[in-house]
């Protein structure tokens, strides 16, 4: 397949995880790929981790189970890694280093990409600003999805963050433009990925739908390519095809894992929990291939999904995530616990892009200050939780039990709803007003005067 | 002319070990490779030298070799940095994207100023004059909003042996000849000055002027003074942004620099499309021509990011010493204590508390000793304010980046989670946010503003105090124990905290106030605190205050009173005594 000219080189002198060492070897470029063959004519791709005088350090990305020093060859591409491209690849599936896991007829590329990428320059972005109706009330009226925006979603084992992606591709299309899903799986279990394949079928978008797939016993090394295939691939759509697409990402925590894996066969100076120091800058090499360009039609939003290690947001993965991302959407185990699907729990999750994209002329003119007083009520529905479970809820003065009211009415009537329910923007902001009307007037001082004229019922809900 | 510095011998990501040195000094400016890619002398050690390389080091090969041009990292000071923006080491970005496109390819080489652009200079004096160094000899109307003076670089003294007249020249022509000891020195528009040392000024003199940013919280509770420091830190989504955008907006600072330091590229698209159609309030000119914007997002590479800080402040002091007050942003140090400790990492350094390395507190100290007011050269005074964020990791403000720059700044602005998900913007906490410029400052307040100042913001932080300690009570017990007088605390704290300390900046009335009208508000606020203190012992519910009709004038004060009716406001206290006569008459 491949056909460029080669050197070849016969032996290694070490081998230790999943890196290689080999001496004597000469114009050897930094971050350059190799392919390592071995004794059974394997091939496996590599990359140059460390280039020297006389000497360079290679990282196999298939592992390097059954390499030998004598009989293995190393053959040095003289490019970075390149991934093949092209709208072909929609429809199929692949695996964690892009190479087709099905059985139809080989893809024709139109093009060789480096997987790195390169920054787009701050200059040529713009601002985005077309909002996506998810048709989730929690997301579309209080952290309102962006298209181009990066907005992760902060979850823990068990809960059910895929339900809730798979909801928003499902609900989220836009209709009469050019769009595709990329999805890329990295490190989870055979399950998960047939959850996503089965979503996406049943939506009837699978032709419009590249799968890359690193399950859970592939080896872990080849986790670190699979999103930068992903979003190579995206890159090209977007930027080269003016398609509308949207990555999704699952699961981050073990792509940041394999990171940790390799740095520390490296033998780096760990920084946090034994994540190298670079995590930051890394990530954010993914995280930052979302966005719009300047007069091009098409866009990149990333949906990625982690799971906390013990529901620690604090932990470094969902910490520098957020530190990077356009927000994060953030599930919670009480609320689940409750029976109320989707588990958002709104006063932790935040998008950063929603202030310039709602509001008049974009979704209604209330919308900002309904998401402002939902924030601000309902963060007082905690405080007031919190003193009826230490002095009775009976012993509660009138505007705190009606704020409890207001609490429950909150989680069972606006968060929940139903897997297939899609309620619109309009429809979100009547219930956040026939819920927040529950409260008295005075109250609601996040809204505008005229708001309140026009909006403010009395007791609506009940 | 560049000479042949070494050539490589290793290549371990941003960081490249050269072999074979010639006379190489510590932080000389190299060009690495065939791509001559911009780096810098970090370190040198048993005949080979370490360059922190500033771009990608993908490709380059042992054996490539590495030219020096025997300078240290400069940045060109001139006209035409304003409005401009740049990459960590000054590469303008719309240059790049013109000759490049959308992406920032490697080893590009644009100069940081434009070469053909004409500026009408305007000579300020005249030949055979003795001049010194940091004169100003002449200036341009560098935007409609600065003039741009052209001064004499530090180090030359003289005469002036010739000066161009009056006339339209781009920054390459000579516009004047200065004699020193019979030798001559050609002048032209714009100079070169390494970024890592500061640049020279008479002397330091103490800050007495407040920046005003517009921002309540900031202006009455925790004031920065016009060459001082602050340090913002705040765990992700507590709004340090927001803040540093709107202090970008809205500070009575002559010129401003924005430093994106490792931060998101659709953040400095947003100030690059905002701050051309946002309006000065203190001057009615676009932001943008008072701005130099430096991006060097998270995915820019590392090494510029380190450098991005430097640059910065190098343009700040440029403008402080023509006698401006600049105010310098930096969002966020945290990238940049990640870029030294990852840099350091790769030179093997021994790392301390997490992986930083040992010099993280001296680099830091450095940097916020180059903020403060000066007397220039010129004789003039200017000053650099520096806001830098800090993101500590999970929101720990012990870590080593808030710690050790809690050290050298005097004002601080701690973020707070829970005020930011309550949607209470600027999210600034009142409990452990301080600032040491206060007492500095009374002056000035007391005599622009009004000079119970001083006395109302004590009332104010008292209450604060007091609010806290009956919150822990009220946390235990409810708050239906707690007699009016104390009732009337957790109210009046309440109306200060949702009519005075948040302030949205999406509401064209609220997103600026002036200290004028922040007093009246301040004012208005304890003077109906003490009336109802009054009336409380009357035995006024905290109900029936709540029913004045006056309360919802409180409590609606920021957005229904814009900065051209503030007498209206003035008259509050009137309305408030009228609504207590009625009260009292009923």
């Amino acid at each position: 397949m491949k056909e460029y000219k080669l050197r070849e080189y016969v032996g290694l002198d070490e081998v230790h995880g999943p890196l290689i060492i080999i001496r004597n070897v000469h114009n050897v470029g930094y971050n350059e790929m190799v392919e390592v063959v071995d004794e059974q004519e394997n091939v496996r791709l590599g990359m140059i981790l460390e280039a020297g005088k006389g000497y360079a350090v290679v990282q196999v990305l298939g592992g390097t189970t059954g390499l030998s020093l004598n009989n293995s060859r190393i053959r040095f591409t003289e490019k970075p890694l390149l991934i093949g491209v092209s709208e072909e690849m929609l429809g199929r599936v692949f695996n964690g280093l892009g190479q087709p896991m099905d059985s139809l007829p080989a893809i024709s590329y139109e093009d060789q990409l480096d997987v790195n990428g390169m920054a787009i320059n701050p200059t040529a972005r713009v601002y985005p600003k077309n909002n996506i109706e998810t048709g989730i009330s929690s997301i579309d009226i209080m952290n309102t999805l962006v298209r181009g925006q990066k907005l992760p979603i902060f979850s823990g084992s068990g809960l059910p963050h895929d339900m809730v992606a798979a909801q928003i591709t499902r609900q989220a299309r836009v209709k009469g433009e050019s769009f595709c899903i990329i999805f890329a799986a990295m490190g989870v279990k055979y399950d998960t990925a047939r959850f996503f394949i089965d979503s996406f079928e049943q939506s009837g978008v699978l032709e419009r739908v590249a799968i890359f797939l690193s399950l859970a016993d592939s080896p872990s090394i080849e986790r670190i390519l699979t999103p930068r295939m992903a979003l190579t691939l995206a890159e090209h759509l977007a930027f080269k095809k003016n398609i509308h697409v949207l990555v999704i990402m699952t699961d981050m925590s073990n792509y940041c894992e394999a990171l940790r894996e390799l740095s520390s066969v490296r033998g780096e100076i760990p920084a946090r929990k034994g994540y190298p120091g670079y995590l930051y800058s890394d990530l954010a090499s993914l995280y930052e291939r979302a966005g719009l360009i300047k007069d091009i039609n098409g866009s990149i939003t990333q949906i990625p999904i982690l799971t906390m290690a013990n529901d620690d947001i604090t932990h470094p993965i969902p910490d520098l995530t957020g530190y990077i991302t356009e927000g994060q959407i953030v599930q919670d185990r009480e609320l689940n616990g409750k029976g109320i699907y989707p588990p958002i729990a709104v006063l932790p999750s935040l998008s950063r892009l929603m202030k310039d994209n709602i509001g008049k002329n974009k979704t209604r003119e209330d919308h900002p200050s309904v998401a402002s007083q939902l924030f601000a009520s309902y963060a007082r529905v905690k405080d007031v939780r919190a003193l009826a479970s230490i002095i009775g809820e009976e012993d509660l003065s009138e505007v705190d039990q009606m704020y409890l009211k207001f609490g429950d009415l909150f989680e069972q009537r606006f968060l929940k709803q139903d897997y297939y329910e899609r309620r619109t923007f309009q429809e979100g902001l009547d219930l956040g007003w026939d819920i927040l009307s529950i409260l008295p007037q005075d109250e609601l001082i996040r809204m505008k005067e005229e708001e309140l004229k026009k909006y403010y019922k009395k007791n609506t809900a009940k | 002319m560049p000479e042949l510095a070494g050539k490589i011998f290793r290549i371990n990501g941003p960081v490249v070990e050269i072999e074979d040195i010639s006379s190489i000094r510590m932080f000389d400016m190299v060009k690495v490779g065939e791509q001559a890619l911009i780096g810098e002398v970090v370190k040198l050690s048993e005949g080979r030298a370490f360059i922190q390389v500033y771009e990608d080091t993908t490709s380059l090969k042992a054996g490539d070799p590495v030219y020096t041009e025997g300078v240290a990292l400069y940045v060109e000071l001139g006209p035409g940095l304003l409005a401009n923006i740049y990459d960590g080491i000054q590469r303008p970005l719309e240059e790049i994207q013109k000759k490049e496109g959308f992406f920032i390819r490697r080893g590009i080489s644009v100069p940081a100023l434009d070469r053909n652009k004409k500026w009408d200079f305007h000579p300020l004096s005249q030949q055979g004059q003795q001049i010194k160094e940091g004169q100003i000899i002449g200036e341009i109307n560098e935007t409609l909003l600065i003039k741009h003076k052209i001064m004499i670089p530090p180090g030359i003294n003289g005469t002036l042996k010739w000066i161009i007249p009056e006339g339209n020249y781009s920054i390459d022509e000579k516009i004047a000849i200065v004699e020193q000891n019979n030798s001559e020195t050609e002048i032209f528009m714009y100079q070169r000055w390494p970024v890592r040392k500061r640049r020279p000024y008479k002397e330091k003199i103490p800050v007495r002027e407040p920046l005003i940013t517009g921002q309540r919280v900031i202006d009455t509770l925790f004031p920065v003074a016009k060459g001082g420091c602050v340090a913002v830190p705040g765990p992700f989504g507590a709004g340090k942004t927001v803040v540093q955008h709107q202090l970008a907006k809205w500070s009575n600072a002559e010129i401003v620099i924005f430093i994106g330091c490792g931060e998101r590229g659709n953040e400095m698209t947003d100030v690059l499309l905002s701050f051309p159609k946002l309006i000065d309030p203190h001057t009615k000119r676009p932001l943008l021509e008072r701005t130099v914007l430096i991006a060097n997002t998270s995915n820019m590479p590392v090494a510029a990011r380190e450098a991005s800080i430097y640059t910065g402040i190098t343009i700040a002091e440029y403008y402080r010493d023509m006698g401006y007050n600049v105010a310098l942003m930096a969002d966020s140090t945290s990238r940049w204590a990640e870029a030294l400790r990852e840099l350091s990492g790769r030179l093997e350094e021994m790392p301390l508390e997490e992986g930083f390395p040992a010099y993280l507190s001296a680099r830091l100290a450095e940097f916020y000793e180059r903020a403060g007011k000066v007397n220039t050269l010129s004789g003039n005074t200017g000053s650099v304010s520096v806001v830098a964020s800090v993101s500590p990791p999970g929101g720990d403000f012990s870590e080593p980046v808030t710690s050790h720059t809690k050290r050298f700044i005097r004002c601080f602005w701690a973020l707070d989670k829970d005020l930011a998900y309550s949607r209470h913007f600027p999210s600034i906490s009142w409990i452990d946010s301080y600032s040491e410029y206060v007492d500095d400052l009374k002056e000035w307040w007391h005599q622009n503003i009004d000079h119970s100042w001083f006395e109302l913001r004590g009332v104010i932080m008292d209450l604060l105090g007091r609010e806290q300690r009956l919150l822990q009570v009220v946390k235990l017990v409810g708050p239906d124990v707690l007699p009016q007088s104390q009732k009337l605390i957790l109210e009046i704290c309440s109306i200060f905290k949702n009519a005075f300390l948040q302030q949205s900046a999406f509401d064209e009335t609220d997103e600026f106030s002036s200290a004028r009208k922040q007093f009246l508000m301040l004012k208005s606020i304890i003077y109906f605190y003490r009336k109802c203190e009054d009336i409380i012992k009357k035995g006024i519910s905290i109900e029936d205050v709540r029913n004045l009709p006056v309360y919802q004038d409180i409590i609606r004060m920021r957005s229904r009173y814009s900065e051209d009716n503030l007498s209206e406001l003035e008259n509050l206290t009137n309305k408030i005594d009228q609504d207590i006569k009625n009260w009292e008459l009923k």
